[in-house]
């Protein structure tokens, strides 16, 4: 675990994601800087989300190199309780990404917990009202709330534990539109406030636009481009296949 | 429109019991389609998927149906029997649901699927041969724009992408020539540039058949591009109706609310309008 100080916040170097004999990400490389947010746009089964996967440990058989915040992955080891505590994923279905048994306090709780804060109720209040939810919602159940307060309740139990970067995987896209855009306020609000570093994956180059400062473009586990965002104003892209998904996306 | 009715839904409502006492999702709608595409569309809860389903009759007890009558080309729907019933569902009136997968059998070839549905609303009643429903088959594979209809036929639904599934569904709810296609998020699960070869098929699909479309969506942006009417739905009732073309001209503030929510490259560094909603959008108008 060798602190380098000069690189970006992420770094992923030449990684391949393998799962079996299928290769799902082979040789991606980028860099994210502290306090910025990239965009992984794709159709499905283009390896956008395995990236995300590989981030969080949740790939075995990867290759190449990936660190945050200096700390680097080592393939086959467990990450280290420092690395997982600067990296905190939140999923795209808040109903399958909650314990159904546990209540927003127990949620909310355990990972404290895991990585040794103190004064944790102290620390549930405020990070609930950090995302918006009022002390009325802390010992409901999941099935009791609804899609944009179950989300919330999955970035409180991201943020609970003070992390540098949050891995966002169609974070909006279970959610009506309305919802959808309290909960990009909530993501803009709280980057602001707490100087976060997002890598997002999505297939909808509307909240690209709305939400990162680069994009990348993946196809079929490779990324075709890398563009600042300023290209979703104008489609001025290299690749063919992204010109694609800019014109079916601008309907 | 009016002189071409083909669908007529008069004070709809479809009501499930609760502790709390009975909730009604959708609440004494009525509405008129000819053989056109309109849409109706809404957030979750608006009661756009349940409409569908009871104009099939698909409520399932507890919760009940009732209508002073849904009429299709002159038949009133509400009073027939089950058995008749049974012969508009899939055969007057068709589905297309959100995920293929789910809605084709994992066990059977595509083919043999289409071939069933075939016989059953076409075969059978006509008397045809099987020969003749094979030849159908493959010909409805090709409608849908699929290459290599015999090879597709022969596949199972988990060996096909997302799209190719959601043609084969719509290739069979094409097989009986039915006179209403009821579509509910049929691209919702697809990837944009799929969703688009998608909707193009069915564009002219409903063209050439000459059949109405009802398509069930959450997507204003996409409606206004696809459809000739939109209905905006909200707690079970129909709020606003217009042109789809029109539909930045809407005046219902719940609809303002939906089309000015949307994130896009112009809206970044400012905060995104959300719904502030008011209690007398659920009074009927």
């Amino acid at each position: 675990m060798n602190k380098n100080p000069s690189s970006g916040m992420i770094e992923v170097q030449d990684l391949s994601v393998r799962y079996g004999d299928f290769v799902a990400v082979k040789g991606v490389s980028f860099s994210v800087a502290a306090g910025e947010t990239f965009g992984l746009v794709g159709e499905s089964g283009s390896g956008k989300s395995t990236i995300l996967q590989a981030l969080a440990g949740l790939a075995d058989d990867w290759s190449g190199s990936m660190s945050v915040d200096g700390l680097a992955l080592v393939a086959g080891a467990r990450r280290s309780l420092a690395f997982r505590k600067h990296l905190q994923m939140v999923f795209q279905d808040p109903y399958g990404s909650l314990h159904p048994h546990q209540t927003v306090d127990q949620i909310l709780s355990s990972p404290a917990r895991i990585h040794g804060f103190g004064s944790i109720d102290r620390r549930i209040a405020e990070v609930m009202e950090a995302v918006g939810l009022g002390p009325q919602f802390r010992f409901r159940l999941p099935h009791q709330l609804s899609g944009g307060q179950r989300q919330r309740v999955a970035i409180a139990r991201a943020l609970i534990v003070e992390p540098k970067v949050l891995l966002l995987d169609e974070p909006t896209s279970a959610l009506d539109a309305s919802v959808q855009a309290e909960i990009l306020n909530l993501l803009v609000t709280l980057r602001h406030e707490r100087g976060l570093t997002y890598l997002l994956v999505t297939h909808d180059l509307s909240v690209v636009a709305y939400l990162c400062d680069r994009l990348a473009v993946m196809e079929k586990g490779s990324f075709v481009e890398t563009q600042p965002i300023e290209a979703l104003e104008t489609g001025a892209f290299d690749q063919d296949y992204t010109r694609r998904l800019f014109a079916a996306a601008a309907r | 429109m009016a002189q071409d009715t083909l669908l007529e839904v008069d004070g709809l409502t479809v009501r499930f019991p609760s502790v709390h006492g009975p909730i009604e999702a959708v609440r004494d709608i009525s509405f008129a389609m000819g053989r056109e595409k309109i849409a109706i569309v809404g957030e979750s809860g608006s009661g756009k998927s349940m409409t569908a389903r009871a104009i099939l009759d698909l409520i399932r007890p507890p919760g009940e149906r009732i209508a002073r009558s849904i009429r299709l080309d002159g038949t009133d729907l509400t009073r027939l029997s089950p058995r008749q019933m049974r012969q508009v569902r899939g055969g007057r009136i068709t589905m297309v649901m959100q995920d293929p997968k789910y809605s084709l059998n994992p066990t059977m070839s595509v083919g043999a699927q289409l071939y069933e549905n075939w016989l059953i609303h076409v075969g059978k009643p006509k008397r045809l041969s099987r020969a003749a429903g094979q030849k159908a088959v493959l010909e409805m594979l090709e409608a849908v724009q699929i290459n290599d209809p015999p090879r597709v036929a022969r596949s199972f639904p988990h060996e096909l992408s997302g799209g190719m599934g959601q043609r084969v569904m719509i290739a069979m709810m094409l097989i009986p020539q039915p006179e209403l296609m009821i579509a509910d998020e049929p691209t919702s699960a697809l990837d944009v540039t799929v969703q688009m070869e998608v909707l193009k098929l069915m564009d002219g699909l409903v063209a050439r058949n000459g059949m109405g479309l009802l398509f069930i969506s959450h997507d204003l942006p996409l409606v206004s591009r696809f459809c000739d009417r939109v209905l905006i739905m909200y707690r079970g009732r129909i709020v606003e109706e217009c042109r789809a073309d029109r539909l930045h001209e809407a005046q219902h503030p719940y609809t303002q609310g939906l089309l000015s929510c949307l994130p896009s490259y112009a809206q970044r560094g400012h905060p995104l309008a959300t719904l502030s909603r008011d209690a007398g959008w659920e009074v009927a108008p």
